[in-house]
């Protein structure tokens, strides 16, 4: 299940991605995620709260970044999850997207 | 049932692979600079190898890896190719072909196949690297290819990684599977240096499909899996998937391999260069960088090429470059290339000449017919049928034609290990190759001619002894010649040997009973005694001769194409066998003549001119003529075939040539060209003398084909054949 909670930071609109993006996801987030890029030149995905990714959902998120460069607007990627950097690290895609990576401190 | 089909596609192209390697092995030893066919060996090795590994053929990968090795460093001047190597190379190159000969007949690898392969292999270990890999391949039981070839391939190549290359069939994710654990799998098998994502361009809004999977991976892998380990790893997702693995320390010819494989998307040269993992993405942007400075900083609008650049700051070894730019351009190339040259079954091509041929007939027949209603429009159309049937029958006739070449070419093989062998140096030349001829003849001619070179080397060609002591040179010579001449191919095959002895082969003749003594045999009809069965004047029966087959065979072989075959010797300098043969076997231009109302056919090429016999017979004598100043045989069609009835008021004569030769043939009417299709005799016509085939009229009737050798030996004073002569003789 994904879930998207929309919120501003700093005046830009700022998207939750709650739950999983896989293969099971794709084809719905697809069209919101699509939807909500069209109605801001720049839109900030929060990546906190995504639990689980896999290609699919990796590659939604790469289809986005350039989706995002032909219509002319930004997307940005922001406090990845543990789940996130991971797949991140696995596929070495953190360099298409070009956001900054915090590496949050350990929960423990 | 595809992989079958792709696996025949293998064979094929391996078999010509193969074929090229032998051919530039043999042309290595005669031409001043060898780089050429060296680079070509190594191209046609490389090639038999990569695909091999497409298909799993572990035995033919391993084989030709070592090959591919030793060539590797006699194109890199490292090992030099001497007399030996070639012969190695050659022995190489025959276990090869048995090696896809095995696979084509789906026998299983044999244990004797393995020895010899580990054979060969060890005999080639000295010419591989030295050092290291000397004393480790030297060792006894280490006769396998080594794990790490001491080649060092790439020179920044730090660490032994295997490079994987693989495009993920779309419906990896459909069906239920996540590229992401074979990458997990993967870390576990060794350590993941360096991994590339590629998703290329993903379509545009809605025409993107989201469970359609676009991920490739370049992965730099240090592991010490073996390549069937790393193969299981994607055993569920290669169905459609494109996998490629490329073993650690692998030289830049696997990139180059890599990089034209890989899918043809237009891709950006820099991109295929970090994808072929030769480069990382740092030194391409480091080059894309420079690249642009120096296009602002002079303010020129053309940097340097990023090619350029890349070549001259060392990163990549120019080849590779070479690789990738080259593979932009093919890539526009491509579809316009694929469409030059077509592959056939030659049995495909077989069922269309008999088709033409039936054609031709039909053709005949309607014409005939419309001639007989004389309905001018009808005639009209049939005529132009059968021009355009005419020009069918042509091309589908050229599309037989092979050159003779490449059955010549095959001889320098057999000229190299005979010789060598017999310990006598023999030089072949070879002249003509380009003469076309059909196919089918070709075939058939490769035995006889196989027979009559080995005959000239063992035979013709002396020992080098006696050549010093004659005072010839001591590498003897062989030449191979084809030419077209007159509507049939002339083949000759001469040697600079001791030429035939004809008191030996009169001698060996009366101890076989052949003749009896005291038969007076002009000259040619001695030589021509070589032809007889369980004739051979061998004094020594070496390995090549006494295999039971003689001239007898090779004569009649020539016979059933045919052909004529005659010789011409030179005490002391040598021997040369002419073999005439038709250009094809299946139609001919004909025309047509009739005695008695019965049809026959004179091949059109042999036909020189038509004349009244009145006129003609008015300077014969003892049945020659003087036409035009040349005395000219003749004989009546009447006679040859003892055909009754008295002859019409106004006989016709046709004048043919058969090489140098020409005769009259006298018959009744003459008809004019006519399109042959040439029909073999029945079995009972077999014998018959001067009959060459049938054909069929457009009429349905049946027309007689003539012979013209035979009807120029019955005409020349009816000088029989040398097999005549032995029946009257004996």
């Amino acid at each position: 299940m994904l879930q998207l909670d929309r919120s501003t930071h700093e005046g830009e609109p700022v998207l939750g991605l709650q739950g999983a993006l896989t293969i099971y996801e794709a084809a719905e987030a697809r069209d919101r995620l699509s939807a909500a890029l069209d109605q801001a030149p720049c839109l900030r995905l929060n990546l906190a709260g995504l639990e689980e990714l896999d290609t699919a959902g990796v590659q939604l998120l790469v289809w986005l970044k350039q989706e995002a460069r032909r219509r002319g607007r930004t997307l940005a990627l922001a406090a990845h999850s543990p789940a996130v950097l991971e797949v991140f690290d696995l596929l070495q895609v953190a360099g298409l997207f070009g956001d900054p990576i915090l590496i949050a401190p350990s929960a423990s | 049932m595809d992989l079958d089909r792709a696996k025949q596609t293998y064979i094929i192209e391996a078999r010509e692979l193969l074929d090229s390697m032998e051919e530039a092995l043999l042309a290595v030893e005669q031409e001043a600079d060898p780089q050429e066919p060296v680079n070509a060996m190594f191209r046609a090795v490389h090639t038999v190898k990569g695909s091999a590994g497409l298909f799993g053929l572990d035995a033919i990968v391993r084989f030709a890896h070592t090959v591919e090795s030793v060539l590797d460093r006699v194109r890199g001047h490292k090992t030099s190719l001497t007399g030996e190597l070639v012969g190695l190379m050659l022995e190489c190159h025959d276990h090869l072909a048995q090696l896809v000969a095995d696979i084509q007949q789906e026998a299983p690898e044999s244990a004797e196949a393995a020895q010899e392969g580990d054979r060969i292999l060890a005999r080639l270990a000295p010419f591989l690297a030295g050092g290291l890999a000397r004393t480790e391949v030297q060792a006894p039981e280490a006769l396998v290819v080594p794990a790490r070839p001491a080649l060092r391939g790439r020179p920044d190549a730090g660490r032994d990684c295997w490079h994987l290359s693989i495009r993920f069939s779309p419906d990896v994710l459909r069906n239920g599977m996540d590229p992401l654990s074979f990458v997990r799998y993967l870390a576990t098998l060794g350590e993941i240096v360096h991994l590339t994502p590629l998703f290329g361009t993903l379509p545009e809004r809605d025409s993107y499909d989201p469970e359609e999977c676009r991920l490739g991976l370049e992965i730099e892998l240090d592991t010490q899996a073996s390549r069937s380990t790393l193969e299981d790893v994607f055993e569920f997702v290669r169905d459609g998937s494109e996998i490629h693995l490329v073993p650690p320390n692998a030289k830049v010819e696997d990139y180059l391999q890599l990089i034209k494989a890989l899918p043809e998307e237009p891709a950006y040269l820099g991109e295929i260069l970090v994808a072929g993992g030769c480069l990382t993405a740092r030194e391409l942007e480091q080059a894309l960088r420079r690249q642009k400075a120096e296009t602002y900083a002079d303010g020129a609008v053309q940097g340097r090429m990023l090619g350029a650049i890349v070549i001259q700051d060392n990163a990549v070894p120019p080849p590779v470059v070479a690789a990738a730019l080259d593979k932009q351009k093919k890539v526009q190339e491509r579809q316009a290339q694929e469409l030059r040259v077509v592959k056939v079954s030659a049995e495909k091509l077989d069922r269309l000449v008999d088709l033409v041929g039936e054609l031709v007939i039909a053709g005949a027949s309607a014409q005939a017919r419309a001639g007989a209603a004389r309905e001018a429009g009808m005639l009209e159309a049939t005529v132009t049928v059968n021009k355009l049937v005419e020009e069918i029958r042509d091309n589908a006739l050229s599309l037989r034609m092979v050159q003779i070449g490449d059955t010549f070419n095959r001889f320098r093989r057999i000229v190299r290990d005979v010789s060598l062998e017999l310990g006598k140096t023999i030089e072949l030349q070879i002249h003509g190759a380009e003469t076309e001829l059909d196919k089918s003849i070709v075939e058939k001619l490769s035995d006889p001619l196989m027979h009559i070179v080995r005959n000239a080397i063992d035979h013709g060609i002396e020992p080098l002894e006696l050549r010093r002591a004659r005072g010839k040179p001591e590498a003897g010579t062989l030449a191979l010649q084809a030419a077209h001449d007159s509507g049939s191919i002339l083949i000759e095959v001469s040697d600079d040997g001791g030429g035939l002895d004809k008191e030996r082969i009169l001698a060996k003749a009366l101890e076989r009973g052949l003749v009896k003594p005291g038969a007076a045999l002009g000259d040619q009809e001695i030589i021509n005694l070589i032809f007889e069965p369980g004739f051979s004047t061998a004094d020594k029966v070496s390995d090549l001769s006494g295999r039971g087959v003689g001239m007898d065979v090779v004569r009649r072989n020539i016979d059933e194409l045919r052909g004529t075959i005659e010789v011409e010797t030179e005490p002391g300098l040598g021997t040369t066998l002419r073999l005439r043969l038709p250009l094809t076997l299946a139609i001919i231009d004909g025309f047509r003549v009739s005695v008695a109302g019965a049809s026959y056919v004179v091949p059109l090429d042999v036909v020189i001119e038509c004349l009244d016999l009145a006129p003609f017979l008015e300077s014969e004598r003892n049945h020659l003529v003087n036409l035009r100043g040349e005395v000219l045989p003749f004989l009546r069609l009447r006679e040859v075939f003892r055909i009754p009835g008295e002859p019409p008021a106004r006989e016709r004569v046709v004048v043919i040539q058969h090489g140098d030769q020409r005769c009259g043939i006298v018959v009744d009417c003459l008809h004019g060209e006519f399109q042959t299709v040439i029909k073999p005799l029945g079995r009972l016509f077999r014998g018959a003398r001067g009959l060459g085939g049938s054909t069929i009229l457009g009429t349905g009737e049946v027309a007689l084909i003539l012979d013209v050798a035979q009807m120029m030996q019955l005409a020349s004073g009816g000088r029989p054949s040398s097999r005549a002569a032995l029946a009257q003789s004996t």
